[in-house]
């Protein structure tokens, strides 16, 4: 099969035009829905940990309790910066579909400066933590909070590192399908983070310190 | 592109606006239950958190996600519908098995003090 096409095509391993053959159905490119279910294995991911944390999270082995650890004030202002960082990367998207690119720019780099401040404070949180001697090793409940919450962290890491990416390509090469296609993905993750971070701060800061 | 088809993927200005007021308050009133000390009860403290919290990931699913069954023809919405599956199976089941073998495998200290004064 692979010696039947044409070897100048060798190198596009990718589709450059998406085939339009259904006016009606064609609005978007099927990337999206890949990376949809992408992103819905990957909240299989959260889920087990959310599991194992729901399962382990009260095992403090005489180590300290949530209520002894966590800062609800600090977590709800990272809340904040990520539900910032959300609405500013919607605006980017209005700015890119009305053909603004230094709009869409502004509102990427905001969205950035939000994402960093999420990074930051959950940087102070972890490493008060581990001066306290609260590390993973410490008991399960810790081993399954610095996973979970860990995890999300990486998450929002990888996403930041990918939008810096973005910011270069976009300024390089402007508003082309394929950096159109790319913010859009990019805008799926960023908003599938905030939701997951809705669990975590339900489940793990305000109901750890109640119980 | 026509404008309804931007507004299927992208959603406006309008669509960011609301949910992110609805987030504001959703997200406002669980740390206000649990900073405030408002409901002693805590049981109830915890079903209020959750509720608010399942409210406010549906806000971010329809405003922000713009998760709608006209999307690459409901493919979207079914393999979401999957995932959900998928979670309530791994999460009910995986805490309620360990709930039932913590009970069962762990005695607690006053059965333990029971067994003691059988002897």
């Amino acid at each position: 099969m692979m010696t039947d096409s044409p070897v100048n095509d060798a190198s596009k391993f990718y589709v450059l035009d998406e085939p339009h053959h259904d006016a009606d159905h064609a609005h978007e490119p099927p990337t999206m829905l890949g990376f949809w279910v992408y992103l819905m294995s990957d909240c299989l991911i959260f889920g087990i940990l959310f599991a194992t944390y729901a399962v382990l999270g009260q095992n403090y082995a005489a180590g300290p309790s949530p209520a002894d650890l966590f800062d609800i004030e600090m977590i709800l202002v990272a809340t904040f910066a990520l539900l910032f960082s959300s609405v500013t990367f919607g605006f980017a998207v209005l700015r890119m579909d009305h053909g603004d690119q230094r709009g869409t720019l502004f509102w990427l780099v905001v969205t950035g400066l939000f994402g960093a401040a999420f990074l930051y404070l959950e940087y102070q949180e972890f490493s008060h933590l581990w001066h306290l001697g609260a590390t993973p090793m410490a008991s399960a409940f810790l081993s399954s909070f610095f996973f979970l919450v860990g995890t999300h962290g990486l998450h929002v890491t990888a996403g930041s590192i990918w939008l810096v990416v973005l910011l270069i390509q976009l300024s390089q090469h402007g508003l082309t399908p394929a950096n159109t296609r790319r913010v859009m993905c990019l805008s799926l993750f960023w908003h599938f983070l905030d939701l997951i971070w809705i669990g975590v701060y339900s489940l793990v800061y305000l109901t750890g310190v109640l119980l | 592109m026509s404008n309804h088809v931007k507004d299927a993927g992208h959603g406006s200005l309008h669509s960011y606006l609301v949910g992110f007021a609805l987030s504001v308050i959703l997200t406002l009133i669980p740390f206000w239950l649990v900073l405030g000390d408002v409901i002693d009860n805590k049981v109830w403290a915890v079903v209020f958190i959750f509720t608010l919290g399942g409210a406010q990931m549906l806000v971010h699913i329809h405003y922000f996600l713009h998760v709608s069954l006209k999307v690459d023809e409901g493919w979207q919405v079914m393999s979401m519908v999957l995932t959900i599956l998928l979670l309530v199976i791994v999460l009910a089941g995986s805490i309620w098995v360990m709930f039932n073998l913590d009970e069962n495998m762990m005695p607690a200290h006053d059965r333990i003090e029971r067994a003691r004064a059988l002897q």
